[in-house]
């Protein structure tokens, strides 16, 4: 049956993700560990800070595990909130599970706690590099509506893999941030077709910044993860170098800042005006060969 | 943000059960944590980013507890804003999954 990842809590995505009933959570709800700050500011706070962490496992392999609750301010990453990724990382390199798989939500540093929240992602970044320097395999799996903003954005693409599904979103700074800093005429953040084509998977994956498509479907985020368990992307300097490689061949095509559908015209998507219509399986073979064959270390 | 604190007397008490939560603290929504208690009643802590709405709290949550009757139980709700139809159906929803813990 097709269940939409983005439309589940963060609860809920963790529970279908992993073999049935294996979730075993650290600090629950019911261990009250939550955000000191939003209470002094007069804000609601969340038993969990808006994240779940804890071991499972998935297709009978050892992984640890985090899920982010957009719903909850915004999947902001709070001085608890960070602090919980950062010790779920820590305990993976001590324990070495087989792999780490964030399902990621959030539009980066929760605004309420700025200073805290900052040294919070710097701290998950420098985590997931050491999980990820030390051969475990990071999995990030984006598929939530609220997408991967911010801090959040430049850990995910810390990890070895990220899964995108078609709807979900990915970026430094968000739709909204880009219209307010440069106006309508640079970003209009009200024109949906410009925003999923900018910052959605398609155009993610298109362009090598995400390694697996998905369509937003339950089982397909899953089976994703379970082919990630095993594609390490060791940190070395030939590696830093084909990935800057890409980079610079995207910004060669792009000099202009042109639209998506005329980047990806020029990155060799063959009938670029119908990719927004498409499904993960009809586009798949259309990917940029270029794109592919850097990419094809993950997945 | 206005926090505020409801006790009701008697009922039955639930078969063993571990702490549940359901819900998220999201615009309109609110997360709501049952508690194994040893108090005879039912207790209810709200913390609601609404003010003022005291009264509206007391007749739904009195509601709850005349349709479910439980005692020996601590519910925690953090809420966002949710109108009393959510909040009544996240109680249900609640019970029901320390129900089918049980």
């Amino acid at each position: 049956m097709f269940t939409s990842f983005a439309e589940m809590s963060a609860r809920e995505r963790l529970a279908s993700l992993v073999d049935p009933g294996s979730f075993q959570e650290w600090l629950p709800p019911s261990e009250r560990v939550m955000s000191p700050h939003l209470a002094q500011l007069g804000v609601p706070a969340a038993f969990d800070d808006g994240v779940a962490i804890g071991r499972a496992a998935l297709a009978g392999r050892r992984v640890f595990v985090a899920a982010q609750e957009g719903g909850f301010m915004g999947g902001g990453v709070g001085e608890v909130h960070g602090a919980k990724l950062v010790g779920l990382l820590r305990r993976a390199l001590r324990d070495r599970p087989d792999a780490v798989v964030v399902l990621a939500e959030s539009g980066g540093v929760r605004l309420h706690e700025a200073n805290a929240g900052l040294i919070a992602v710097s701290e998950v970044m420098r985590a997931l590099l050491d999980v990820r320097a030390a051969g475990i395999a990071t999995v990030m799996l984006i598929g939530g509506a609220n997408g991967c903003f911010g801090g959040m954005g430049i850990v995910a693409r810390c990890a070895d893999t990220v899964v995108m599904s078609d709807i979900a979103r990915h970026a430094m700074s968000g739709p909204e941030v880009i219209e307010s800093a440069h106006g309508a005429g640079e970003f209009d953040s009200r024109d949906r077709a410009l925003v999923w084509r900018t910052t959605g998977g398609k155009h993610r994956w298109l362009c090598g910044d995400c390694d697996v498509l998905v369509d937003d479907d339950a089982a397909a985020f899953r089976a994703a993860a379970v082919a990630a368990l095993d594609a390490h992307r060791p940190m070395t300097l030939a590696a830093l170098q084909q990935e800057s490689a890409l980079l610079q061949a995207r910004a060669d095509v792009d000099g202009d800042n042109a639209d998506a559908f005329e980047l990806w015209s020029r990155l060799g998507v063959v009938e670029p005006g119908t990719v927004p219509d498409l499904d993960a399986d009809t586009l798949r073979p259309r990917r940029p060969a270029a794109v592919a064959a850097l990419a094809q270390g993950a997945a | 943000m206005e926090s505020l604190s409801f006790s009701f007397d008697g009922g039955r008490t639930p078969a063993p059960f571990a702490p549940t939560l359901v819900g998220v603290v999201a615009s309109g929504n609110l997360e709501v944590l049952v508690e194994p208690s040893a108090d005879t009643g039912c207790r209810i802590a709200v913390d609601t980013s609404a003010r003022g709405f005291g009264p509206v709290w007391e007749a739904v949550l009195r509601d709850f507890h005349e349709r479910h009757g439980l005692a020996g139980i601590a519910i925690a709700i953090h809420d966002m804003g949710a109108t009393p139809a959510v909040v009544s159906l996240r109680l249900d929803q609640a019970i029901a999954a320390i129900e089918g813990d049980a």
